[in-house]
């Protein structure tokens, strides 16, 4: 049997970003790495849609693509290059600023302070309407809403596992999507006006 | 002890459908293998019921004996004897003479392909009509599941069943869009995806053009499988064998039809309706783009339950 494919999971940008617990689950080389973040979600892959609000090329033979993808709490950083080229391909047409959809794999550097900088490496990135990018954030709100409770229940193994090397602030994080929630409102009242 | 054998195969070929078989000819026969050509018992009546299944066409008894009856979802090993109570969801259309029918079944579980070969001269089965069937075995092909019908497969109409328990409703996205998908050849004899103009088990063949998707739909839960065929690829990205073929022929290159349907389908979110297929594919029969119903309230209220 093939290994099941990893699902993509949603997780806001500030979330994502507070994440530093990188792990593989065996000693073998093709072991999937993973990222817990501070709720519980265990990322091999995640599923993000945003507003691409940067882009540049930062590499010095070949192509290396650098974009910024904000959602209602932050943004993702994402590099694409010569290893998912079609990605890079697609990052270096898409137009700042648009909607756009990632999937992708988390990856991870070492920053200034010595901490590791979570990263999203695209395998795919393409651009998505304004519709997408609400039912997203309503996705990434219940995703989320249902970490929390599994967290504060620590119902599922990852739960546990996040509370114990986090310990998160469960009153941020629900501001945090309160917040979100407020911005599919005023997304909301734009269109309406518009008509 | 020649005597004995005969009657133990007079028996034998009375259950299979043949009672008029002579004793006295069965002991004669059995006699020369046994005292003339000093043939051991085993081989001479072996030998005998070779003889008259093949003369008189018998069907062999059954090597699975009594064929449990089984539901769709729980067949997961090839080889194994087993009756089913399925409804005949599908006929797809074959060319291959030795293939008299093959398509889908379906029951409250699930669905499974079958395929009902020209030599076991079974009646027909006929599209939306449920059966009882005994005696079919299963196989497997790259890990999905078929049932076959063979000669001594029994057919019985049954009463319609309801095979709508076994649809199931995802809404999530489009993460991935898999190669395969899009303007493709099949192969006329099998119906299998042509590789580079070549079948897996009938070589070179000139195909014929079809067109579908395989995808996979992500909930934050599950990542499935999907598979939709060439009408479902029309009613949601729009394109047809005849569009795809103009694209494919205008770009001088197939793989535009795929880098459409990954422009109209990759990272949004659709609802998804059908049936789970050998344990692995969902064949969508809807599929719609999720509608924008949001409503603020429960999305707070969501969060305030925090």
């Amino acid at each position: 049997m093939p290994q099941a494919r990893e699902v993509a999971r949603r997780v806001f940008a500030k979330e994502f970003n507070a994440s530093n617990m990188l792990f593989k689950e065996s000693e073998d080389q093709y072991s999937p790495q993973y990222v817990l973040t501070p709720t519980g979600a265990k990322c091999n892959r995640v599923f993000i849609v945003g507003t691409l609000t940067e882009k540049s090329d930062i590499g010095n033979d070949s192509e290396y693509w650098r974009g910024r993808v904000t959602d209602p709490t932050g943004a993702f950083t994402i590099y694409a290059g010569q290893y998912t080229p079609e990605a890079a391909q697609a990052l270096s047409d898409i137009e700042v600023p648009s909607f756009v959809a990632v999937i992708g794999k988390p990856s991870s550097y070492k920053g200034q302070d010595g901490n590791p900088v979570i990263t999203v490496r695209p395998e795919i990135i393409v651009p998505v309407d304004g519709d997408t990018r609400d039912l997203w954030v309503k996705d990434a709100i219940e995703a989320t809403a249902e970490r929390l409770q599994a967290l504060k229940a620590g119902s599922t193994p990852d739960a546990v596992k996040a509370k114990e090397h986090y310990n998160p602030n469960v009153d941020e994080y629900r501001t945090m999507l309160q917040n979100a929630a407020k911005s599919l409102k005023s997304m909301e009242v734009v269109v309406t006006n518009a008509r | 002890m020649v005597k004995e054998l005969a009657r133990e195969l007079k028996e034998k070929f009375s259950s299979m459908g043949a009672p008029d078989v002579p004793l006295k000819e069965i002991e004669q026969k059995l006699d020369l293998l046994v005292n003339q050509y000093k043939v051991p018992e085993d081989e001479a009546r072996r030998t005998v019921y070779n003889q008259y299944a093949r003369d008189l066409k018998l069907q062999r008894p059954q090597a699975g004996g009594d064929a449990e009856l089984v539901k769709i979802k729980d067949i997961a090993k090839d080889g194994m004897w087993i009756s089913l109570n399925a409804k005949v969801m599908q006929l797809w259309e074959s060319d291959k003479s030795s293939i008299a029918q093959v398509g889908l079944l379906g029951d409250e579980t699930g669905i499974i392909k079958f395929v009902v070969f020209a030599k076991s001269e079974l009646p027909l089965l006929a599209e939306g009509k449920s059966y009882h069937f005994s005696k079919l075995v299963t196989d497997s092909w790259q890990g999905r599941f078929s049932v076959k019908l063979n000669k001594a497969t029994v057919i019985t109409p049954i009463d319609d069943i309801d095979t709508g328990g076994a649809e199931t409703t995802m809404t999530g996205a489009i993460v991935d869009v898999q190669s395969g998908s899009g303007l493709i050849k099949r192969c006329p004899e099998c119906n299998r995806p042509l590789n580079k103009g070549m079948c897996v088990d009938h070589g070179k063949q000139d195909g014929e053009y079809d067109l579908r998707v395989k995808a996979v739909l992500d909930d934050g839960r599950t990542a499935q499988d999907i598979i939709l065929n060439q009408e479902m690829t029309y009613k949601v990205t729009g394109i047809d064998v005849k569009i795809a073929k103009k694209m494919a022929m205008d770009a001088v290159d197939p793989a535009v039809v795929l880098d459409e349907i990954k422009r109209i389908l990759l990272g949004k979110y659709f609802t998804v309706r059908g049936r789970v297929a050998g344990g692995r594919y969902l064949l969508v029969n809807e599929m719609d783009r999720t509608a924008k119903d949001i409503t603020l309230d429960e999305v707070l209220k969501k969060v305030e339950a925090i």
